[in-house]
Order: C-alpha cells, then sequence, then structure tokens
C-alpha cells in the first residue's frame, strides 16, 4: 500500500509498504533517514522514539498506515524544528504542506538524509546545524556508543518544550522510556540539565 | 494482510462484522510486538486511530465513560481526581512513549493477567461497552475476564468504551517489578474504598489466569469493618484485621512460577500490598473524616 505523510515538515510518500510495517520501517528502509535507531523492536528500550503529532512515541510500534496525513518529526529533523520553534513558536503542518521553497518550514528529505552533528565544531557550535539539546549532549560528553542518542534528543527535547525548568526527578521521568547502556546516564542528566539552564539564559 | 482503515465508528463495526478475524489496533503497544516478532499475522488489521471519539471521555454523575483509546497519559493528566485508582495503574505503565500510545481498551482487549489497569478498574467498579453491528451492551468488569488473553468479547464486538465508577473514597495502587519504568507486573494489586456504600473493592493483577477480585477478603473486612464501627469512628484498622485482610488477599491467588517471579513469591508480595494500600487508603479517609467533622 501507498502511505502519505509529512517528515519533518515536508510531505512524503512511500510506496510497497506492507500492511504489517512499522513506522520505524518506512523511515529507515523506505525513506533513508537511519536516524531513529531499531534496536529491541518491542518498545522497550526507546532508541527509535519520534513525534507523532508532536506527541512522543516509539515510532516501532506504529503501524505504517496509521500515520497516513499525520506529521513525524525524527532525530534528522531536530534541528530545524527547534529553530523553528525559537523563531516562529512553531511550525504548522499546513503552511509547511503549502510551499517547499527556501525558508519554508521543515526539512528536506535529501537535507535529512545527508545530515550529520559536525563534531568538529562541537566546541563553539559555529557552522553546525544543531538543536540546543543536541549541543549540550556534546558539550556534557553524553554520547558514548550513540546508538540510544536519537531517541533520548527527541525525548528530551519535548520534555523541555514542556517543561523548561525540570527538576532531576522531571528528567528521570521523561527519559524513563529511553535505555542507555554505555553512560549510566550521568551524563546525560547534565546535558540536559545544561540544555535547561541555557534555554532560561537565553529567555 | 489487509490494513482496514474505517473513518467512523460505524464502518468500523461494519468491517469487524465482515471480517469477524480482523485485530483491532488502536495504541499497537502489544499489537505490533506480536507482528514484529512474527508472532502474529493477522489477516486484517483494522486500524481505529481515525475514530477520534475514542480518544474522548465524558465525566458523567456516577461515572466515567472512557473511551477505549483515552491514553494513559491523558488519564494521569485529566482524571485523576475522578478516577485516582486508574490514574495510579496508568502512571505505572511502561514509559512516557508508552502511556501517550496506549490506553485502557487495548489493555481489555489482549486482556493479559499483567494488564496494568485491570487491577484499579476491578477495584473501581467498572462495565465493559461493547459493540457489534448487532446492537451495544455493558459486560460488568467482573464477568469480562474469561481466561489468560481472553475475555467476553464476541467475534464481531469492539470495545467503545468503559464506564468507570467515579471515586467516592480513597484509591491506591501498587505493582511490584524489578525497577519502576518499563516492567511488567510480577503482580499487582488495586485497592478502593467506597465510603457511600460501605464497602471496599480489590483488584488482583499478574497472581492468576485472569485478573480476579480477592471477594473472600472484601467480605471480610466489609464484616469487620462495619462490626467495629469504623466507618463511623475511623479509628486505626485493628492490626489483627489488616493481617487477616492480607492473608485472604494472598490466599485469592492462583499464581504460577515464571521467569519474573515464582508463585510463592507472588502470594507473599499480593499480601504485602493489601495490608499496604489498605493502610495508606484508610489514612487518606481518617483524614478526610477528621476534616469534615471539624476540630471541636
Amino acid at each position: 500500500m501507498r502511505v502519505s505523510f509529512t517528515v519533518n515538515g515536508r510531505p512524503q510518500e512511500a510506496d510497497d509498504v506492507w500492511e504489517g510495517e512499522s513506522l520505524l520501517y518506512v523511515l529507515r528502509e523506505r525513506m533513508g533517514l537511519p536516524g531513529s535507531k531499531n534496536a529491541c523492536e518491542q518498545g522497550e528500550c526507546g532508541s527509535c522514539t519520534v513525534r507523532l503529532d508532536n506527541v512522543p512515541v516509539c515510532s516501532c510500534l506504529v503501524a505504517a498506515g496509521q500515520v497516513e496525513g499525520r506529521d513525524v518529526v525524527t532525530v534528522e529533523g531536530l534541528a530545524d524544528f527547534a529553530k523553528q520553534r525559537e523563531q516562529h513558536g512553531g511550525c504548522a503542518s499546513e503552511a509547511s504542506g503549502a510551499s517547499a521553497g527556501p525558508g519554508a518550514c521543515g526539512t528536506p528529505l535529501d537535507a535529512a538524509k545527508r545530515w550529520e552533528a559536525r563534531p568538529s565544531d562541537s566546541q563553539t557550535g559555529e557552522g553546525a546545524e544543531l538543536a540546543p539539546i543536541q549541543q549540550a549532549f556534546i558539550d556534557a560528553g553524553a554520547v558514548q556508543c550513540g546508538f540510544c542518542t536519537p531517541g533520548l534528543l527527541v525525548a528530551a527535547d519535548e520534555m523541555l518544550e514542556r517543561n523548561p525548568t525540570p527538576t532531576d526527578a522531571d528528567i528521570r521521568e521523561a527519559l524513563s522510556g529511553n535505555l542507555c547502556r554505555c553512560t549510566g546516564y550521568e551524563k546525560i542528566m547534565d546535558a540536559v540539565r545544561l540544555a535547561a539552564a541555557r534555554q532560561g539564559e537565553a529567555v | 494482510m489487509d490494513f482496514l482503515r474505517p473513518a467512523s465508528w460505524e464502518e468500523a463495526l461494519a468491517a469487524k462484522a465482515a471480517h469477524p478475524t480482523a485485530v483491532p489496533i488502536a495504541g499497537g503497544t502489544d499489537v505490533m510486538v506480536e507482528i514484529n516478532f512474527d508472532h502474529r499475522r493477522p489477516e486484517y488489521l483494522l486500524d481505529l486511530n481515525r475514530i477520534g471519539e475514542l480518544d474522548d471521555w465524558e465525566v458523567g454523575e456516577e461515572s466515567v465513560r472512557l473511551g477505549a483509546s483515552v491514553p494513559y497519559s491523558a488519564i494521569m493528566d485529566n482524571l485523576r481526581g475522578e478516577l485516582p485508582g486508574l490514574a495510579l495503574a496508568s502512571h505505572t505503565v511502561a514509559s512516557p512513549q508508552i502511556r501517550n500510545r496506549g490506553g485502557v481498551g487495548g489493555n481489555l482487549g489482549t486482556a493479559s493477567p499483567a494488564g496494568d489497569a485491570h487491577p484499579a478498574l476491578l477495584a473501581a467498579g467498572a462495565e465493559v461497552e461493547a459493540e457489534s453491528v448487532r446492537g451495544s451492551r455493558l459486560i460488568p468488569i467482573d464477568a469480562f475476564y474469561t481466561g489468560v488473553k481472553r475475555n467476553a468479547l464476541a467475534p464481531d464486538e469492539l470495545i467503545r468504551a468503559v464506564h468507570i465508577k467515579k471515586a467516592d473514597g480513597p484509591q491506591q495502587y501498587s505493582k511490584v517489578g524489578t525497577r519502576n519504568a518499563m516492567v511488567i507486573a510480577v503482580c499487582a494489586f488495586g485497592l478502593a474504598l467506597h465510603p457511600a456504600t460501605r464497602t471496599v473493592r480489590t483488584g488482583i493483577g499478574s497472581a492468576a489466569p485472569t485478573p480476579v477480585r480477592a471477594k473472600a477478603a472484601e467480605e471480610f473486612l466489609n464484616a469487620a469493618l462495619e462490626e467495629g464501627g469504623f466507618w463511623d469512628n475511623g479509628k486505626i484498622i485493628t492490626p489483627s484485621v489488616a493481617k487477616q485482610f492480607a492473608e485472604l488477599c494472598s490466599g485469592a491467588c492462583n499464581p504460577i512460577d515464571d521467569v519474573r517471579g515464582t508463585a510463592s513469591y507472588r502470594r507473599h508480595a499480593v499480601g504485602i500490598m493489601a495490608r499496604r494500600t489498605l493502610t495508606w487508603t484508610w489514612e487518606s479517609y481518617r483524614g478526610t473524616a477528621a476534616r469534615t467533622e471539624g476540630v471541636a
């Protein structure tokens, strides 16, 4: 079957989708967006976390057919998503569907496929298109093997959008569905605290 | 496999009547796991996400009509006052990502003895609104669970909503697992005080082939509370009464040994949770009673 939905602010289509296929599979294997990671396939690890109509969900547990006509944000679009949120208080999906010219909302698929964090600029962030939460993860050393990182970024970014001044308990709760087997979570906590502090300073 | 995408409830009922083997999918947090692991290859998937009314709830005089797809996160955020036991249970479900998708309708459809909502529904008192093209009916929660992962639904029926009694007293929920998030219950316990009828109701999860109430324990406690005038005098429940209640709750279990825990551990833990939740709710009731009586 064909499935049409918005990915990172731009309308996309996938053909020959099997009816039992997950959103995660469509993103990774059909759209070439491997940022969302495939690990447990049972909603235990959170490494496939994306936003579906703004809500963080495990994309491995969403049937592809269920996203028809809906909005998905993946880690590849997180930098643009955060920038647009800061500039216009968000990117309405209607607006993003209407035009795809320069300066339009969202991240084109080609750009999303090529997206990388450009670690050479990690100290200054200069020239690198990073969401504040991504910069904070780099600065705090919250990334080791990196496999859990995309899911953590999407989940942490959503929490900071809802709750700009989280307590440690709030952070732990918001990230309780994301497993990391490298860091012991301390640096991840540091990164989210750092992003929250920077967000507070900017206001 | 066919993907059925009804745009309305009527269309969904028609689709289920035409294809009784169709597997309904809403949050997908159970169904997709089975498909991802090749444990299940349904002929038809029946997507309920387009049916907006399943995400709505109505707070009535005596009960809340909770749409089958209302996610756990919405129950936690919006219905803590009306359904405190279910809100506590919802908070123990998996993780934020799962709570954003999963709902009580799916818990009931799957009817796993380990489903987190069941003990809270049993303790509060609830009816499942099931509907087919033949008509609608309310199934009492006590008659809903018929076996391990089996329920009272007919093949052409879908769960439209759950009608849950609004709390008329304190409710508590307790769950045993290896950590706070992302665990299937080793066992769970729900307890609700109903001062209006001077009764106590319970629900036990993961300690029998189906979620069950500890009816003998309830009857014992109801009689003991009545006899001692506890509902009126608001005294601390006698330790021997609490102990006996806990033992009867343990006795209501019919658990198995599995990877999550042994049968004897489950029996023991259910007794502990029964005593604790009784103490917590009773302390809360006494607090309320004292306030309404004033400080003369």
